[in-house]
């Protein structure tokens, strides 16, 4: 049986299976994810994206956009 | 990869500060960044009374425990929009942060309900107003924010707005040309007039991942689902491409809103209250500022009342 890695995603909650030992840095390039807009959680915590992921990590890719309110906002329009 | 400060082993890489931090590190990074917000833009001091406004999200969760750790007097609102299920899951999370980290603390939560005070939840209210979901919270919530500051005396309300919604916002507005807008884009909003709270922004330093990961590593349980009204904002869009900006070219983001900032300082706060004052008035139904004859909130609320009625009729 051959070990992988089992990464949680959000938006919409999905597990992937991907083969390590990998940097996660890598991970997210090969999930077509932005460094940026993300984080990498190992088990529950926070690492590197230079942190290397082996086989039988559990690892949650979250991200970290939020919000949707509009684009504009003014401080007078807020009570008119 | 090491801590750029003390060399132990580092949990987060900050390409923007060229620099990484352990956990203990970062927490002082963080909280080093709101002490410079607050005081460059003389938000607020150890004596105000601050309302931060509360949503069951990362930034305003992290706000919240930030400013009780610096020792700040902060209390909280949170606004249930009757949103299902996401809100009855956000709502949760601001109960068990206030009751394990901010009442031990001396702070309070206040609780908004939108389908028990304006009669219907967020979704039947905007479309009975025909108005957008994101508009219409974004009307209700302000309203209220503003009204809990007031009745409750507080000196100030802070939001949890970060670098990336200010940046984003900041681009929605200059793609648009709203120049009028770009007026009030400040971290700090004055008083301006009678009825009218000021409006402070603490993390406006601070990204989204940066918050997301102070959250994680304190063990903020904060929603991490996107509110489902939200899907498709144009928001998320500007937020997107500014990432990718950021990700090729590190404080991309920074360099943006700040830039803005240092270059309108022109539109000091003095300017922003004078301009209010010759424009704003009481609402007739309300009372609370405006510049037409009723505010935008009495309207929403008249218009989906009169929908209602019309459609049982």
């Amino acid at each position: 049986m051959i070990a992988l890695m089992f990464i949680q995603l959000s938006h919409p909650p999905r597990t992937v299976e991907v083969k390590g030992p990998k940097k996660a840095k890598d991970v997210l390039r090969d999930l077509n994810l932005v460094v940026e807009a993300h984080l990498v959680i190992r088990g529950d915590e926070l690492v590197t994206e230079d942190e290397l992921l082996s086989d039988d990590d559990q690892v949650e890719i979250r991200p970290v956009i939020s919000g949707g309110s509009a684009p504009v906002e003014a401080h007078v329009s807020s009570l008119t | 990869m090491n801590c750029t400060k003390c060399r132990t082993k580092a949990v987060i890489k900050l390409p923007r500060h060229n620099a990484a931090f352990c956990k203990m590190c970062f927490n002082g990074f963080i909280h080093d960044q709101v002490v410079r917000a607050v005081k460059s833009q003389r938000m607020f001091g150890k004596e105000d009374r601050i309302l931060v406004a509360v949503s069951g999200g990362k930034d305003s969760l992290a706000l919240w425990d930030i400013l009780l750790k610096l020792g700040y007097k902060a209390d909280a609102l949170y606004v249930n929009l009757g949103i299902g299920a996401y809100s009855e899951q956000s709502q949760a999370k601001v109960h068990r942060f206030a009751e394990t980290v901010a009442a031990p603390l001396g702070a309070v939560l206040h609780l908004h309900t939108v389908a028990q005070e304006e009669g219907a939840g967020i979704k039947e209210l905007a479309m009975l107003a025909h108005r957008p979901a994101c508009s219409t919270c974004g009307t209700i919530k302000r309203y209220q924010f503003n009204r809990v500051a007031l009745e409750h005396r507080y000196d100030v309300m802070a939001t949890g707005h970060n670098l990336d919604d200010e940046a984003a916002r900041l681009l929605g507005n200059v793609l648009h040309w709203q120049e009028e807008y770009l007026d009030k884009q400040a971290p700090t909003l004055p008083a301006s007039v009678d009825g009218f709270a000021k409006k402070v922004k603490p993390l406006y330093r601070l990204t989204e991942r940066e918050l997301a990961a102070y959250a994680v590593l304190n063990k903020i349980d904060y929603i991490v689902e996107e509110c489902p009204m939200a899907k498709g904002a144009r928001t998320l869009l500007y937020k997107e491409v500014l990432n990718r900006l950021e990700t090729e070219s590190p404080g991309t983001k920074q360099t943006f809103y700040w830039g803005f900032l240092e270059k309108h300082q022109r539109q000091t706060s003095t300017a922003i209250a004078a301009g209010d004052q010759t424009t704003l008035r009481a609402c007739t139904v309300c009372q609370q500022p405006t510049t037409a004859e009723i505010c935008s909130y009495c309207r929403l609320i008249a218009r989906a009342k009169a929908s209602s009625l019309s459609e049982r009729a």
